[in-house]
């Protein structure tokens, strides 16, 4: 049974170390993964704001597709890494399943396209994959070098969460924490794990959207972390690429390091840098060797 | 069985009486056509019509023709049984005749106001008529059965309103047993440091009643103890009480605390559950000073003793009374009672369910309760408002609505936590002089004073903020928000989004139903409503009965009240409760079933059937046995028999089977 | 005096919709809004609610009680980010974010939104991106958005551009799923049945 994957359309771009590492972190931890053919974008938050009906389409699409290519008709099961992604296949099965009028009005169109959505497809975060699937002790196994010393920041952004995470708690997430904890890292807590970083707003909006993403580095830099490690590609672009502004406008204080957190666990099963998409970000890293030669003392970037 | 008949020439002679019920059935129905017909079935020997039969001189037509012999069975086509059939059943006997020689007809509820067309309406009301009429022939003379009452009462639960519940009828020279779990009785309201709206201290004005309990010669007052089992009925209940060993003797101890004094651990060791875990207890220990009765007693999963087998036992040394005995045993008394009033109270809203507001996180998070031992002298720092710091706090947030009005958690309202917050808000401000926040959604605010005490909090300057809380996290914004609990909330009056920092919180949790309510309502055989709370029998005219006779409801577990709202209640259980009791005897309905012994084979089928469970099986004969008292007529076991063995008075197979027939041959 | 402001200050009955509330609330699991008691969570919990015209709250009030113009006019439709932070919240389970979703809708079938605000611009690009594709293609749909909002702004972002280009982070081909057609068919036929629902007299949900 292998998972079928989905990317969505900003792994492909802005996203593309998260693809990159998780990608790597499957094939270590030896789980089968197919992408989904000739997938289409989900819609995001922009779909919906212009038409319900047609957004829902678009996933439900993607989900028949998803039924077809399964090799089990009982079991299908998905990965889906973005965080908007998920959200949106999540809320069109959801509303599918309450709404029997929606449902057959998106039968209807899909058979004109030879596909049938029968509902069955179980939509999950590599998060909720690798804690619940995998299992913490063989991520621990697979270990070679822990990330003694880091003092990670686990955020988990917004869409992951609300309103659709049943793998974790909505308001108190710790997934992600036991798995940087269980690979050898300090996980820090913080109060705005989950709070929105702007969305679409920092591009857009910059005023309000910058802000909005600015707060939850600041608190994170407060609070003594060497790096955020995030769950969405949005995420990890809002509050990486946009720390020169931030300095400028805030008065924010040095650089803080946000990736994904596929890259720290690969790093931490000792895989390619490059192969893992570390050498796509903006603010790198601290040196690898160091943090692991002098056990435990850390240096920041 | 052939039909039964009491007049003295062998023939049932039945009276149709047809009502006009103004114009609610004539309107619709044409009555003459109906007597008419009536006059043309068999065994009818009067059939007339009146305008209002429930009135005097219509009840009077009933008993004249009684009187005179020309009728010794009756139908009255009228509105339904619910509504009169017990009138037309006292003029029944009032003209000498058997009440349970009568069928109603509905033609009211069932054919005049259900019918448009007159002459389908009239054709209906003929065949219920007729099917009246065949099946009252088949009618047996039944007569009610009574039952005397025990004029012992138990009350469950001794918070202020299981005390006055107690007290009432103790005054009436009734014999009370008062069960209370805890060590002590006084209930939430003993926690309190003074109530609104009138900050009367809560001690002063219940402490006395407390003592009275105490004193009074009809109340046996057993604490530390629960209700183990009742079976039984109305009037006539058994109940069982387990009282769990204290360890020391409540005729003995007079409450010196000496013991407490040289119990082995120097300090406190143990949450005291009193203070809700503010603060640690010995395992000996006495809850609070004016606890009554003022025993000590020994905690058995803390004390040294029990845990270890190895102390001095230097609290029994101590004692100059010898009152403790670590060999004390649990016991089970049975007592009898005729009427059980349930006063077992409330439990508060976890506030740990409601992550975002950081209960459990941040230990400046404080619920009501707590806050309560908090300002009471009593309490864990003597009166005084301090934080875990040891600091007086310089501004304190209060939380409306925490667990209440919430789809998540429970959607009413609790309806005392409006109340409580302003005068948790008006202590916390004259013990600190904080800048004190209330963050409502409404202010509820409906009894006596109520309304005033809150126009007396915001001339006291304290701040009310209407907005819901939506979080409340150590997250700073700005340098005066360091170190600070911030609660951010839209202030919907004014129309914007505040943070405001605060060094303290406390968060006005709702009332809900005891964690055990549903294993104790089976135990009483009462329901409970869809929020947990028990269910009485009538919300707006019934509140303090219920479903069950002879059980009753008073105070909070019957729904989130105040205390003058407990006391009133626990005042009407009592008067219930005696006019139960000094009626003396209890009138049972003869609409029981009852086993045709030749026809029972004895399988049991019925037994486990009986919601009432007034079915048993007497095993020297092999036939099930039906308990009349405690019957309630439902027909289930009836329906259920395979033989036919058990049939219901007043709902025989012939009865039934007739009345069908009645309708079948002329609708 | 009572237009000394330049718009009358007393809100008559004749001026507002009657309709817009249950219109609005004929959205799939919209019936709760109706009930709405206006506690504020909602508001309390947005990050965006500051810097919004009207809070989420006052919109939810200002839809029950017919204040259509002023709602799909507003900017706070367009500022929400779709957190769901006040839907989880919300103690009576209003789904607010889908009630957002439902007047941003209306506002562009009616075509009273802010014409240069950028974020009805990005719907409409996205929007129009994936119809065609199927897929969204980020560096056109950035371009595209300045180009029509704010030219200017797209020199500014120019150094960004090129640092996600050079770590491979900003594709330039156009990014299209195979079964682009198939795609447009199952759109053609989602229309027919919009098309079908109006016929019947059925008040369409926006």
């Amino acid at each position: 049974m292998s998972y079928i994957y989905f990317p969505g359309c900003s792994l492909r771009s802005t996203g593309r170390g998260y693809e990159e590492s998780l990608l790597e972190v499957c094939r270590a931890l030896d789980l089968p993964v197919d992408e989904l053919e000739d997938w289409n974008c989900c819609g995001a938050t922009s779909y919906m704001s212009v038409d319900e009906s047609k957004a829902f389409a678009l996933s439900a699409r993607n989900l028949a597709l998803a039924e077809k290519q399964a090799h089990s008709s009982s079991d299908i099961q998905m990965m889906v890494p973005c965080a908007a992604c998920y959200l949106g296949l999540n809320k069109a099965q959801h509303y599918l399943k309450e709404f029997p009028d929606i449902r057959a009005r998106v039968n209807k169109a899909l058979s004109s396209a030879g596909l049938v959505y029968s509902g069955q497809a179980r939509i999950r975060h590599p998060l909720d994959i690798f804690t619940n699937d995998v299992g913490l002790d063989k991520i621990a196994a697979k270990m070679t070098k822990p990330l003694k010393g880091m003092k990670i920041a686990c955020y988990y952004g917004c869409q992951l969460v609300r309103p659709y995470a049943d793998f974790d708690d909505q308001h108190n997430p710790t997934t992600m924490g036991k798995i940087m904890t269980a690979l050898g890292a300090e996980v820090i807590d913080w109060p705005l794990k989950t709070r929105c970083c702007g969305g679409s707003l920092t591009g857009t909006i910059e005023d309000v959207g910058l802000r909005l993403s600015y707060v939850i580095l600041a608190e994170a830099h407060k609070r003594g972390c060497d790096a955020i490690a995030t769950a969405c590609p949005l995420c990890q672009f809002n509050l990486e690429c946009y720390q020169g502004k931030m300095n400028r406008r805030y008065g924010l204080n040095g650089t803080v390091p946000v990736v994904y957190f596929t890259q720290l666990m690969g790093m931490a099963f000792g895989l390619s840098e490059k192969k893992l998409g570390l050498k796509r970000l903006f603010v790198p890293l601290p040196e690898r060797g160091a943090v692991a030669a002098e056990g435990g003392a850390h240096v920041r970037g | 069985m052939s039909a039964v008949n009491s007049s003295s020439n062998g023939t049932p002679k039945v009276g149709v009486y047809v009502c006009h019920c103004g114009i609610n059935i004539a309107g619709v129905i044409d009555v003459k056509a109906v007597v008419e017909f009536a006059k043309t079935l068999p065994n009818v020997t009067v059939a007339q019509e009146y305008k209002f039969m429930c009135s005097d001189p219509g009840q009077e037509l009933i008993g004249k023709d009684l009187k005179e012999g020309k009728i010794d069975r009756v139908v009255v086509a009228s509105c339904s049984p619910l509504m009169h059939e017990a009138t037309f059943r006292r003029a029944m006997a009032a003209g000498g005749g058997n009440p349970f020689l009568f069928q109603m007809a509905n033609i009211r509820e069932h054919v005049s106001w259900v019918n448009k067309d007159k002459a389908t309406a009239t054709q209906k009301a003929k065949a219920l008529v007729a099917a009246a009429v065949r099946r009252v022939v088949f009618h047996v003379p039944l007569q009610k059965t009574q039952v005397p009452v025990n004029s012992d009462v138990l009350i469950v639960g001794g918070g202020i309103s299981g005390i006055h519940a107690a007290l009432t009828m103790a005054d009436a020279g009734r014999k009370v047993y008062l069960v209370e779990r805890e060590p002590t009785i006084g209930g939430h309201m003993a926690k309190f440091d003074k109530t609104f709206p009138t900050l009367d201290c809560s001690a002063c004005i219940l402490t006395p009643k407390m003592s009275q309990v105490r004193a009074h010669p009809n109340i046996t007052l057993w604490t530390y103890s629960e209700v183990a089992g009742v079976e039984g009925y109305v009037g006539n209940f058994k109940a069982k009480i387990r009282r769990k060993p204290k360890y020391v003797d409540e005729n003995l101890c007079v409450g010196c605390l000496e013991c407490i004094e040289a119990c082995i651990f120097k300090k406190g060791k143990f949450k005291d559950e009193f203070n809700v875990g503010l603060s640690l207890r010995k395992p000996i220990y006495i809850p609070f000073p004016q606890a009554t009765p003022l025993v000590a007693v020994i905690d058995p999963e803390t004390c040294a003793y029990f845990r270890t087998g190895k102390c001095k036992q230097t609290c029994a040394e101590v004692c100059e009374r010898k009152a403790i005995n670590f060999d004390q045993k649990e016991e089970i008394k049975e007592i009898n009672v005729g009427a059980i009033i349930l006063a077992t109270g409330f439990k508060t809203f976890d506030a740990a369910r409601i992550s975002r507001y950081g209960y459990g996180k941040y230990p400046t998070v404080y619920t009501s309760l707590e806050v309560e031992r908090l300002v009471n002298a009593a309490g864990p720092t003597g009166g005084e408002v301090l934080l875990p710091n040891g600091q007086k706090p310089k501004a304190v947030g209060i939380v409306h609505c925490v667990g209440s009005r919430d789809e998540k958690t429970n959607r009413y309202c609790s309806r005392v936590c409006c109340m409580y917050s302003l005068k948790l808000a008006h202590l916390i401000h004259e013990r600190t002089g904080a800048e004190v926040y209330n963050f409502y959604i409404d202010m509820r605010t409906p009894g006596k004073g109520y309304e005033e005490f809150y126009d007396r909090l915001m001339r006291e300057n304290v701040h009310f903020v209407r907005g819901r809380v939506a979080e409340i996290s150590d997250w700073a914004m700005t340098p005066d928000e360091e170190g600070k609990l911030v609660i951010r909330a839209e202030d919907t009056l004014v129309g914007a989004v505040r943070r405001i920092p605060v060094d303290m919180v406390v968060l006005s949790v709702g009332l809900e139903a005891q964690p055990d309510a549903d294993e104790v309502r089976r135990m009483f055989n009462i329901s409970c409503s869809s929020e947990g709370w028990f269910l009485e029998r009538h919300p707006k005219l019934a509140p303090v009965s219920t479903f069950t006779d002879g059980i009753f409801l008073a105070g909070a577990c019957q729904g989130p009240k105040d205390i003058p709202d407990c006391v009133a209640q626990a005042g009407a259980a009592a008067a219930e409760a005696l006019a139960l009791i000094d009626r003396g005897h209890v009138e049972l309905e003869p609409n029981t079933a009852f086993v045709q012994e030749d026809f029972c084979s004895g399988c049991k089928t019925c037994v486990p059937l009986c919601p009432y469970s007034a079915i048993s099986f007497d095993t020297s004969k092999n036939k099930a046995a039906v308990n009349g008292a405690l019957c309630k007529g439902c027909g289930t076991c009836v329906a259920a028999c395979p033989s036919g063995a058990l049939q219901q008075n007043l709902f025989t197979d012939e009865e039934i089977f007739n009345e069908i027939e009645g309708v079948v041959k002329y609708v | 005096m009572d237009k000394w402001h330049g718009w009358d200050k007393i809100r008559y009955e004749a001026a507002l919709d009657p309709h817009f509330g249950t219109k609005i609330a004929s959205i799939p699991g919209g019936d709760k809004l109706l009930a709405c008691i206006q506690c504020g969570t909602c508001s309390g919990v947005c990050p965006l609610s500051p810097y919004m015209d009207y809070t989420p709250r006052q919109i939810i009030a200002m839809i029950r009680a017919g204040f259509k113009a002023e709602v799909l006019s507003s900017y706070t439709t367009w500022l929400c980010a779709s957190c769901y932070s006040c839907t989880v919240e919300c103690p009576k389970e209003i789904k607010i974010t889908d009630v957002m979703y439902a007047v941003k809708r209306l506002a562009i079938q009616e075509g009273v939104y802010p014409k240069r605000f950028p974020m009805p611009v990005l719907a409409h690009e996205f929007f129009r991106s994936v119809q065609k594709n199927g897929r969204s293609t980020e560096s056109r749909l950035i371009v595209r958005l300045y180009l029509k909002t704010n030219p200017f702004k797209m020199l500014k972002q120019a150094m960004l551009g090129w640092n996600l280009w050079r770590r491979g982070r900003m594709g330039m081909g156009v990014e299209s799923i195979k079964g682009k057609d198939e795609l447009q068919r199952l759109f053609v036929a989602m229309d027919k049945e919009t098309r079908a629902e109006r016929r019947t007299g059925q008040e369409v949900r926006p």
